[in-house]
């Protein structure tokens, strides 16, 4: 990133353009690339989602549009675009059209914390997971705000039910990323990723020491996602849809969007703290070796990006197969369940990996 | 112009066509038939419509999958009103149609749903089949392709709801008011 950016100012300075400007702009670049990429993934996953629930069910999934089925999303999106805006006459008008907004916001800011590359990081700050952490919680609040903003009581329990949720299994994630910091003496997502990189390949990223870890995280991931079997929030059956029950046309939409978004975010996140990040699984990277020059140097950006995406898509597949599975919990089971099972097995997650570091410390440093 | 406004049309119509989300409404025997035409060997996915939204706020698409009775007809109308534009209607089953078997002797059903909302698709039978529900989304697909955004005051004046209340008893002209219980 600093090598981009000293290229960027001193391509301003030859055209005699003040540096402050090049220190604004070049924010703004990276922000535009993420917000397209973001829309572009979102776009895919859905899909992808889709397709898969219907091969899991024996069914074909949607194949009209376009060939295989590949323009279904973008038919879903110009529909919800095209569609009536409906505010409740009992609404709060001002919060019930910000709650989509402010749903969609940390998930842009969350993918910047992500290292898609050794150089491309968008914000590299020293305590990354810090802030990841922080925000991954953020759409709790408009979720909450959309279901009181929505007058009507199928909402607001669907947000009442929400903070409870977040409030028990945001614990054990803690926990968890805790001892992931303890393993790579790190705050940094890219520190966490490096501390991967050793002699035993695969089995040197830390889903396999922390491997109790990975699937607290990931049971965790999905109730903080609200995804089944843990989409209380939404529950359909019980609560209509939920938190966006009043919600039409495009604000629906984006809370569907943010929804995937933080899929998509959240796993970026597990794989770069329990998969290796942008490694390659095969210890050293592929396109030095299949294209010789300057070229396979470039490349490598690329591959390590492409190697991140493949992780994530694998993490993601592992959540739609479970909620092709698993039917949805009690709302009292749930809060159960982490409190009871999940929030204990995560301090002993934590203890046994301050006991690995402490004693075998020289392997997983 | 033409051009413009007939390439938005493509679009849009296309967009919409494809992805007619149903809503949750299933008040009989045809429910079942709509349940089976969601699972896997009749796949309505196929066509992207097997997101069937619980609100009505998120629906395209009411299949009124099912007898609906006096004491059901002011939900029916109230669900039709809360779904946003454009809204589509398709009556599956004998009953919605025209009353069905109920037709000469029940006093408690609705004969024909299009006393109370406007219909695109008929789809008699008893129930129908999940082929011919298919049947039925795919025709109103190709309906729904013929729209313009031209004649959307045409289609906006004939998709607004047939009464603006409903009070347990429908009044018209030819039809026959009767009482609880009472001919």
């Amino acid at each position: 990133m600093n090598y981009l950016y000293f290229l960027y100012i001193e391509f301003l300075a030859k055209h005699n353009i003040p540096k402050i400007f090049g220190d604004i702009t070049f924010y703004v670049i990276p922000a535009c690339i993420i917000f397209v990429a973001l829309i572009l993934v979102i776009l895919v996953l859905v899909l992808f989602e889709r397709k898969l629930l219907g091969w899991f069910t024996q069914r074909k999934g949607p194949n009209r549009v376009g060939f295989w089925g590949v323009l279904q999303t973008l038919a879903d999106a110009f529909k919800l675009l095209c569609k009536e805006n409906i505010t409740p006459i009992g609404a709060d008008r001002a919060v019930f059209n910000l709650a989509p907004i402010i749903m969609f916001l940390p998930v842009l800011i969350a993918l910047g914390l992500i290292p898609f590359s050794s150089e491309f990081t968008f914000m590299n700050f020293q305590t990354n997971v810090l802030i990841y952490v922080i925000l991954a919680t953020f759409p709790v609040l408009s979720i909450l705000l959309a279901g009181w903003a929505s007058n009507n009581k199928y909402s607001l329990i669907g947000g009442v039910r929400n903070v409870a949720q977040i409030l028990a299994y945001e614990l054990p994630i803690s926990f968890t990323v805790l001892s992931v910091i303890v393993l790579a003496s790190s705050m940094n997502l890219t520190q966490i990723t490096l501390a991967q990189s050793n002699q035993y390949g695969v089995l040197g990223w830390y889903w396999f020491p922390c491997i109790i870890g990975f699937g607290l995280m990931l049971i965790c991931t999905l109730a903080e996602l609200n995804r089944c079997p843990f989409d209380l929030p939404e529950a359909e059956s019980e609560l209509i849809a939920g938190y966006n029950t009043e919600y039409s046309g495009m604000r629906f939409a984006l809370f569907y969007l943010s929804e995937y978004g933080m899929l998509f975010a959240n796993s970026l996140f597990i794989s770069v703290l329990f998969l290796g990040g942008y490694l390659s699984p095969f210890g050293k990277y592929l396109s030095p070796i299949l294209f010789s020059g300057p070229v396979g140097n470039i490349l490598i950006y690329f591959e390590q990006a492409f190697w991140l995406f493949a992780k994530s898509f694998l993490i993601i597949f592992i959540f739609i197969w479970v909620r092709a599975t698993l039917p949805r919990l009690a709302s009292f089971d749930l809060l159960k369940f982490s409190w009871n099972i999940l929030l204990p097995l995560s301090i002993v997650n934590l203890l046994l990996m301050s006991l690995l570091k402490f004693f075998v410390g020289g392997v997983y440093a | 112009m033409n051009i413009i406004i007939t390439s938005i049309d493509y679009i849009l119509n296309r967009a919409r066509a494809n992805s007619l989300w149903p809503l949750t409404f299933a008040t009989s025997c045809c429910g079942i038939e709509m349940m089976q035409t969601v699972a896997s060997d009749n796949d309505i996915a196929r066509f992207g419509s097997e997101i069937f939204r619980g609100s009505p706020r998120q629906a395209d698409l009411l299949i009124c999958a099912g007898t609906i009775t006096h004491k059901m007809a002011p939900a029916l109308l109230r669900l039709y009103e809360q779904m946003p534009e454009p809204k589509y209607v398709i009556a599956m089953g004998a009953c919605t149609c025209g009353g069905g078997m109920f037709a000469e002797t029940s006093y408690s059903v609705v004969k024909g749903i299009d006393k109370i909302i406007p219909v695109d698709i008929y789809l008699p039978m008893c129930p129908p089949k999940p082929e011919s529900l298919i049947d039925a989304i795919r025709k109103l697909q190709d309906d729904i392709k013929k729209e313009s955004i031209l004649k959307r005051k045409d289609f906006l004046d004939a998709h607004c709801s047939r009464l603006t209340e409903y009070k347990g008893m429908l009044v018209e002209e030819d039809f026959v008011v009767t009482k609880l219980g009472v001919k």
